[in-house]
């Protein structure tokens, strides 16, 4: 039970995460506030510039993230409290890693091999399922999104090489 | 009775053999949706708003769309019920509520008896929200065309305000997810100037973040990865409605009566007010249990402690409505997703709709009323489908509503790196609501802000730069107070807290 036991640890506590999160908004804030500066903040010839409404907007969001960071770092209580822990990270990691590489195989692939791909996989690899009964179903649920957007909705969805070759292009 | 008599009209509209047909298929795909983790109301009609784009088309098209994607919604409003009884898994922030009552009564086995109950009481709901809508739309489409820049941005103000001081916990929180969604919607060519704003050379940044890419990635993907991190289990009670339960039930609900008139005030006002249905449906939780005669046997499994939160989250989701087609100001983020439904069909929301699209909105009114009771109809017979569905394995139907979910972002405007866009929306949904950042305000001020900005901007040329013009009218003058005053009601109620704890 030595594995349980690990995988319950926190991977990262709340409190920092809270202020990385923060850091980040602050940054985001800072670089609208600093681009709407550039192309003007005051009155111009129209009216208010381009840069008059969102350059208040990048301010409030420096100041709101501010008091979140003071805030996240005086609060003790919370500040042991796990974001996340080990276990539950790596369940996240396991779909977010094969989402990512997903994403990026449909760009280049197109979707419905990517997908079935995707699908096939994750019920290889977290399901246990078998061949027989993977392959019919990844490729299946490809099949009724092709049927359902090309042929019914006249939906064009992102193709690839074979399709190509298959001449479904 | 003017109403009445477009009313009618608009069931003439309504009651075609496609639209009623659309509204059964729009139902079931909507409980469908509504169960499944990662999809819900406003991702579920935001991935299916492209396919309407070619039926909008033809005449009377916009009607039948605005039907299907209509019942989408009311269908996830039931089908969050279904999980929060069964499973004790709430399909929908708003049925988190339910689960309170109905996963005890599913234990105690009387399933049947929370899931009748449930349904009834959002169809009830639902009802009195869309009386309300009858009666109401007009007579504020009318007031509202009256509207200039400055009422337009008080309103916007209002409503934004409205989610500040309603927020649990953080304000700041919801300021800050608030103004990211503004500072995203600033993104791509300012429309008044013709300058860029915030691109910074990057040509795919020109056309701006579309919200429904925010909405599909931040509740999708968000909660896809959220689900997973409680682990793959599904251990559901079994379920079966049988008519006998049916009418038991029925028979018992009378008794509530009052339950319901209350959670339907407390939901037709939060869903106005930009509140939403889960607020809603926690605080006619809270307000139930107060006064009834068996509150504090509230959470062992009360039927009433069902009634209360499902009348007031359908009540709420409905109303939400409201304010988008009178105002053009949607209540919550599936009203925002249809308001942007409206926009892609070339229809203008906002008050004039009630003027130059009469059978549109009419349509739209009575396909509620329809709609409600197709979806009480499907519900009340498919349970066993719906709880079927959940009992495939999780990693069969993650993998799956990956897929639609990438689908949806990619028919969004046919870009692929959409598809890459809803990917980070989705890992910083997961983070933000895990720090109990609301996701809402930051999906309805991508959606708002450069007509909120323009009204702005409107009212400043109007009155050359003076601030005074968002206090020039009792209209305008009340509607920022009011904002202002929900603005810093978290700091009052701190401070009044302070005064009567010290």
């Amino acid at each position: 039970m030595s594995e349980d036991h690990s995988s319950d640890r926190s991977a990262a506590s709340v409190r920092a995460v809270e202020l990385t999160v923060a850091v980040l908004f602050f940054a985001l804030g800072a670089i609208v506030a600093w681009d709407s500066y550039r192309i003007g903040t005051s009155w111009g010839d129209e009216g208010p510039q381009a840069g008059y409404f969102p350059f208040y907007i990048g301010l409030i969001i420096c100041f709101s993230t501010t008091l979140i960071f003071v805030r996240a770092l005086w609060a003790k209580a919370k500040s042991h409290e796990s974001f996340v822990s080990r276990g539950q990270l790596k369940m996240v990691m396991k779909m977010l890693v094969p989402s990512i590489v997903y994403v990026v195989l449909v760009g280049i692939i197109g979707i419905y091999v990517s997908s079935t791909l995707f699908i096939g996989f994750f019920m290889l690899w977290l399901g246990k399922y078998g061949w027989l009964r993977t392959v019919p179903l990844a490729v299946g649920v490809s099949v009724a999104f092709f049927l359902l957007f090309e042929v019914w909705f006249n939906v064009p969805l992102p193709k690839g090489p074979l399709e190509a070759l298959l001449g479904l292009d | 009775m003017a109403e009445l008599e477009s009313l009618f009209q608009g069931f003439a509209v309504a009651i075609s053999p496609f639209n009623l047909l659309l509204m059964f298929i729009g139902v079931l795909l909507g409980v469908i949706i509504g169960v499944l983790p990662g999809l819900g109301g406003a991702n579920g009609v935001a991935i299916l708003l492209p396919l309407t784009f070619t039926m909008a088309q033809t005449p009377g098209g916009t009607t039948s769309a605005i039907i299907l994607l209509s019942c989408i919604y009311w269908g996830a409003l039931f089908g969050g019920a279904i999980t929060s009884i069964l499973f004790n898994i709430p399909g929908e922030p708003w049925s988190v509520a339910t689960t309170f009552d109905g996963y005890p009564l599913a234990q105690k086995g009387r399933a049947g008896e929370a899931l009748t109950a449930a349904f009834t009481s959002s169809f009830i709901g639902a009802f009195v929200a869309v009386m309300l809508i009858t009666f109401l739309a007009p007579a504020m489409a009318n007031f509202a065309l009256q509207f200039g820049p400055p009422e337009y941005f008080s309103v916007y103000l209002l409503t934004f305000c409205a989610f500040v001081g309603m927020s649990k916990g953080q304000a700041v929180k919801t300021i800050v997810s608030m103004m990211i969604g503004f500072a995203l919607a600033a993104v791509g060519l300012d429309t008044v100037t013709g300058q860029l704003r915030l691109t910074f050379g990057f040509t795919d940044l020109l056309k701006g973040f579309d919200f429904l890419i925010a909405v599909i990635g931040l509740f999708g993907i968000g909660e896809i990865l959220l689900t997973l991190e409680e682990g793959l289990h599904f251990k559901g009670t079994r379920a079966k409605l049988n008519p006998r339960v049916v009418l038991d039930t029925w028979k018992e609900l009378p008794r509530y009566w009052l339950t319901s008139l209350r959670a339907s005030a407390v939901g037709c006002f939060m869903g106005i007010v930009p509140g939403g249905a889960t607020p809603a449906s926690f605080m006619s939780y809270g307000v139930a249990k107060r006064f009834s005669k068996d509150g504090d046997k509230f959470g062992t499994g009360m039927v009433e402690g069902v009634v209360a939160p499902e009348t007031a989250a359908h009540a709420a989701g409905t109303s939400a409505l409201l304010p988008m087609i009178t105002l053009g100001v949607p209540g919550s983020p599936t009203a925002a997703v249809l308001l942007g439904g409206l926009l892609i069909w070339g229809l203008q929301p906002g008050p004039l709709l009630f003027v130059e699209q009469k059978d549109f909105v009419w349509g739209l009114i009575a396909s509620m009323y329809l709609g409600n009771i197709a979806g009480l109809i499907v519900v009340l017979t498919c349970v066993p489908l719906f709880a079927a569905i959940l009992r495939i394995p999780f990693s069969i139907i993650a993998p799956v509503i990956l897929v639609i979910c990438a689908i949806g972002a990619f028919t969004v405007h046919t870009s692929v790196s959409d598809v890459y866009l809803m990917l980070v929306f989705g890992v910083a949904g997961y983070v933000m609501r895990k720090l109990n950042y609301p996701l809402a305000p930051l999906v309805l001020a991508l959606v708002l802000g450069d007509r909120a900005e323009n009204s702005f901007r409107q009212s400043m040329i109007m009155s050359q730069g003076d601030m005074a013009i968002l206090f020039s009218n009792a209209l305008v003058g009340g509607l920022t107070t009011l904002a202002l005053f929900l603005l810093f009601w978290p700091v009052l109620a701190s401070l009044i807290k302070r005064i009567k704890g010290g």
